[in-house]
């Protein structure tokens, strides 16, 4: 989709609130339920000031209920609604996965296509700010392992807003996951390149496209959410040792847009994958198996993966630091494959 | 409370169609597992689980319903599916698996879904509530005046979504009506093992709204609750929990031992068949003559036949349509 310039810069949150905004305005079933959405429009800014424009009946602060109202979520949609329904933090799932994966996910599939659920669940996700093991989780690969999700990381306001539009429009399931290192948000420490041109126009980013974030010729380094900035930030690095990286912003995981990974990896020959996830049976092995299954003969040097180690994410700032991906890490481990 | 004539035929014809449904199911689901059971094997494969004896809570609620209202019902839906009006043909089609059946054979018997009748149900104990819950949201979005009916039994009163939904449909005041079914055992524990209290229409007071209880497996007292409940719902003044004592005649699942229950309850238990009481009561009270009776069950029966006969002529899915409807 092609869309004006525009000197207009947002951050990643507001871009999110604009794009649920347009929706909500053209579309009276649209409809927003969670903890903290109204007065204090989202605990990370996603529902800020929408309140104010489409009051209480529509902006619907709930209890700390959230198999209740992720349940009724679906239940809505079932009935001609288009609800979007926030889970504080993507850990806190434990309390309410049964809705999502037994019941969101599978109503569509067990009604022969019958019965359409366009739920679109937002969630906070990521760690690098000491919040500890139950507020610092990804977990995207948990979701894209169960079918019948849509599952959506945008990395940068451009996208997120885009994307948003797209998941509301959408009649599947969407879990509209943002990285809150990268919304801009005023008490967290931030990429520089976390506020972007965004048209003002509502727009569509498709669901399912990955995106270049940087041309390269030497080492494809594949990754989503915050990770594409410290990709980036490794990328500049990286140049300066003269090792041309390319950074592919995957921007969803369901469906994972395999053509993407292996058009790069023919043209590199050589992969990096990036992954605030855990490393183990998540997305790392995935992109990994589909670049040797589409471009094996292609592969100059076995793929590196730069993962969270398979431990809970620690508290103190210097384990915590040291478990996450880092600009460093992503810099040798493409160093060390470029070389090879 | 007069109930007309034709809600006490139509309840009957009802409850008859049920027996009949189920009893049929049960034979079909043994007929190709013996000599020795193999719950994977047969024209009906996997779980079974039947209602025989819970047909009242079920036809209770039929004659309120209006179109448009939505039901979710439970693991064990058939006798809700039927009283709501779910289409019998493409239900017994699920059931055997078969390309013609509602979920073209995804679901099966605990995941039957129907846009028109408004039906859900789930294998998972207490799922359906919220869901409910969020369906009558969406009937106060679009400003009619349809409700939701959230059926699940006392072993999911239980459950955290039992206290989620009743409290959001409370606080909301929202036109839902959860509808308890006790049948006493949830698997094989008996309720007082497992609920603190002896009714869960008493649970009502913790979330300001009224609670019922139904002490009989009788369909006029459900008919007379149930209207109550729905037309409050249905004019705007929120919840009601209803539990209604009913009994499961088989076992949990077909092939269940059901060796939990002694012979004292069974025999009591099936001492008051609600089909042969309520068949009875409409005869002694010169409602349904007995050959009015057997006239309306050989018309019953007769339209399961045609619904078993449907599902069987139905072709299966091709195997590779595993892989279509995972999204839209």
């Amino acid at each position: 989709m092609t869309t004006a310039a525009t000197d207009r810069k947002l951050t990643m949150q507001k871009a999110i609130a604009e794009g649920i905004f347009q929706e909500m305005d053209v579309d009276p079933s649209v409809f927003v339920m969670g903890e903290d959405v109204g007065v204090y429009g989202g605990i990370f800014g996603s529902t800020e000031g929408l309140l104010a424009k489409f009051g209480p009946d529509r902006i619907i602060d709930t209890p700390i209920s959230e198999t209740g109202f992720i349940g009724a979520a679906v239940g809505a949609a079932i009935n001609g609604m288009r609800p979007i329904v926030e889970l504080m933090f993507v850990d806190f799932f434990g309390v309410c996965m049964d809705q999502i994966y037994n019941n969101m996910a599978k109503i569509h599939y067990f009604s022969g296509g019958n019965i359409k659920v366009p739920v679109v669940l937002t969630t906070a996700v990521g760690g690098g700010y000491s919040d500890a093991g139950q507020h610092s989780q990804t977990l995207w690969g948990m979701f894209a392992h169960l079918p019948g999700m849509k599952v959506v990381v945008p990395s940068s306001a451009y996208d997120a807003k885009g994307l948003m539009i797209s998941a509301i429009r959408d009649d599947n399931p969407v879990v509209y996951m943002f990285h809150k290192g990268a919304l801009g948000l005023g008490w967290m420490v931030n990429n520089p390149r976390a506020t972007e041109p965004v048209p003002e126009e509502p727009y569509e980013v498709p669901i399912g496209e990955a995106r270049i974030a940087r041309e390269g010729t030497d080492v494809t380094v594949v990754t989503i959410g915050l990770s594409v900035h410290k990709a980036l930030d490794a990328a500049e690095t990286l140049e300066s040792q003269g090792v041309s990286a390319e950074v592919l912003d995957l921007r969803s995981l369901v469906p994972l847009d395999r053509q993407a990974v292996i058009n790069s990896v023919k043209k590199t020959q050589r992969l990096v994958v990036v992954d605030e996830d855990y490393q183990s049976f998540g997305m790392t092995g995935e992109i990994i198996t589909t670049a040797v299954e589409g471009a094996f003969e292609y592969l100059d040097a076995p793929p590196v993966r730069v993962a969270t180690p398979d431990v809970p994410i620690p508290y103190s700032h210097g384990l915590e630091e040291w478990t996450l991906p880092s600009t460093e890490r992503i810099v040798a481990a493409a160093a060390g494959v470029a070389s090879s | 409370m007069e109930i007309p004539k034709e809600h006490l035929v139509d309840m009957y014809e009802t409850m008859v169609k049920i027996r009949r449904f189920e009893e049929r199911i049960r034979e079909m689901y043994f007929a190709d597992k013996l000599p020795a059971f193999d719950i994977a094997a047969g024209l009906i494969p996997g779980e079974m689980h039947l209602a025989a004896g819970q047909e009242p809570v079920a036809v209770g609620m039929r004659p309120h319903l209006q179109p448009g209202d939505a039901i979710t019902a439970t693991h064990r839906p058939h006798h809700v599916a039927i009283a709501q009006g779910v289409d019998l043909n493409k239900m017994a089609a699920e059931i055997f698996g078969r390309e013609t059946g509602l979920g073209r054979g995804k679901g099966g018997h605990m995941h039957l879904f129907s846009v028109e009748p408004n039906f859900g149900c789930s294998g998972i104990i207490g799922e359906g509530m919220p869901v409910a819950v969020g369906a009558a949201l969406a009937f106060r979005f679009k400003g009619t005046d349809n409700i939701a009916l959230s059926y699940f039994g006392e072993g999911a009163a239980n459950q955290g979504a039992f206290h989620e939904s009743i409290n959001l449909a409370a606080l909301w005041k929202l036109p839902v009506v959860f509808v308890c079914e006790d049948n006493a055992y949830a698997i094989s524990v008996p309720k007082a093992a497992s609920t603190a209290i002896p009714d869960n229409s008493d649970r009502a007071s913790a979330y300001g709204i009224p609670g019922v209880l139904v002490s009989e497996n009788d369909p006029v007292a459900v008919y007379e609750v149930m209207g109550a409940a729905m037309d409050r719902a249905r004019r705007g003044d929120g919840p009601s929990l209803i539990e209604i004592k009913t009994d499961r005649l088989w076992g949990h699942f077909e092939g269940d031992a059901d060796a939990y229950r002694d012979d004292e309850f069974k025999e009591e238990m099936n001492q008051r068949d609600p089909l042969v009481v309520f068949g009875q009561r409409l005869a002694d009270e010169g409602i349904l003559s007995a050959d009015e009776q057997t006239a309306i069950q050989e018309a019953q029966h007769a339209i399961v036949e045609e619904a078993l006969e449907f599902a069987l002529a139905s072709p299966y899915p091709k195997p590779e349509a595993a892989l279509d409807h995972v999204f839209a």
